[in-house]
């Protein structure tokens, strides 16, 4: 045996056996949000079989499944207060039928200033940063869509 | 669920430092080994007729380890109940089909165990039909069959399960397709780098060479790790056959 054991799909038949739990813990501190969106594909169908995974250091892990519509929601606190070197953001990875290796990328949230200074956005050719903002729809809520392929791509990562 | 890197300081707490004080992997000598190429599987990859709209057509960004994807959930306090990994006593009678066991060992790519890591599985039941929803595969269900299960590692890595063997099904994939008869696996490890979601296929199955999942994994040797092989030793005299499955995880260079 040698070498990591190989990624192969989730496939649509999980949702029985991976349970989906909220991000934050009950007792985490911080301002209450949900992220809520949607996965589409390269046609801008919805996907309705995705998985969608987040963690964020101080809160937690939480798993959303889409919905019949592509749509997803998870409920969290802000993340941060952050220091210089990061702005404030979840690491997302995503799960589907078709997709064979899992996807990696970040939610950042439009309305937080250390973006400008963020070194993995900094990474990202500027005309496609927007990919990774979560938009603020409300005092408590932000909109996140994935779109897996095409113009509006949103920009995945390898770490 | 917490955080481990907060087990200590409990929820919540050094939220500043969590973010604020995150170090950068500049080097490969404290991060985790990336996977030799041919291990995983193009997200481009046309025989497997899904992906054609749902594989990004850029390639993906090259960013370091940050303690965001160094750190991920743990599961070690979790308690699941006595039979979450007994798929095959988890209704009030007995399911159809062939009784096995699938036991392993998780390790890292160096050969260390990965310890109380969360292994969660799903499948056909052995007539080759989900009990989910979505399935419309004209095969019967069977009412003391779910096909899920979890539990945790041991100290040493090693985990077991008890199910019967699914069936084969076919999809719509290509004209007269059959998925090989596998048995899927999620696996967390310490954070969010070292994630697995894969499937476990049977030895000797003649499925497996026309199957564009299977095959979507470049490099022949690691296409065999994703098979099982049956374990003599693991085999309970007049009652069930065994399997072994090991799985390994990304390392972290010590």
């Amino acid at each position: 045996m040698s070498g990591p054991t190989p990624f192969q799909t989730i496939g649509p038949f999980f949702h029985g056996a991976l349970a989906c739990a909220p991000l934050a813990h009950s007792s985490a501190n911080g301002v209450r949000i949900s992220v809520r969106g949607s996965v589409r594909d390269g046609a801008g169908a919805p996907v309705g079989d995705a998985l969608l995974e987040f963690w964020q250091v101080d809160a937690g892990f939480a798993r959303a499944p889409t919905d019949a519509s592509g749509a997803f929601a998870i409920d969290t606190i802000l993340p941060g207060p952050s220091g210089p070197a990061q702005a404030p953001h979840l690491v997302l990875q995503i799960f589907a039928r078709g997709i064979l290796s899992r996807l990696l990328t970040r939610v950042y949230f439009e309305d937080q200033p250390q973006n400008a200074s963020d070194p993995i956005l900094s990474l990202v050719p500027e005309d496609r940063r927007s990919s990774l903002l979560a938009r603020r729809i409300a005092s408590d809520a932000y909109r996140f869509d994935v779109v897996l392929q095409g113009p509006d791509e949103t920009v995945f990562f390898d770490a | 669920m917490s955080g481990r890197e907060d087990t200590d300081a409990g929820p919540g707490a050094g939220a500043a430092g969590a973010v604020g004080t995150v170090q950068i992997a500049q080097t490969a000598r404290d991060g985790y080994r990336p996977a030799p190429a041919g291990t995983h599987p193009s997200n481009d990859s046309p025989a497997y007729a899904s992906t054609k709209l749902r594989h990004p057509l850029h390639p993906p960004i090259e960013i370091p380890q940050t303690r965001s994807e160094q750190t991920g959930p743990s599961h070690a306090a979790a308690h699941f109940g006595p039979l979450a990994h007994d798929l095959t006593r988890q209704h009030g009678g007995a399911p159809i089909g062939e009784r096995i066991v699938i036991h392993g060992r998780v390790m890292d790519d160096a050969g260390r165990p990965v310890p109380e890591t969360l292994v969660e599985i799903w499948q056909a039941n052995s007539a080759g039909r989900y009990a989910h929803p979505s399935d419309t595969h004209d095969a019967p269900l069977d009412p003391n069959f779910s096909g899920a299960g979890r539990t945790l590692t041991d100290a040493d890595g090693r985990y077991q399960f008890v199910t019967i063997r699914p069936g084969a099904y076919p999809w719509a994939n290509h004209a007269n397709a059959w998925r090989p008869a596998h048995v899927h696996f999620s696996l967390l490890g310490p954070c969010c780098l070292t994630r697995l979601v894969t499937q476990m296929y049977f030895p000797g199955d003649p499925l497996l060479d026309a199957d564009p999942i299977f095959n979507a994994v470049p490099d022949a040797r690691a296409r065999e790790r994703l098979i099982a092989r049956f374990d003599l030793s693991a085999t309970r005299p007049d009652w069930a056959l065994g399997f072994r499955f090991d799985l390994v995880l990304r390392g972290r260079c010590a």
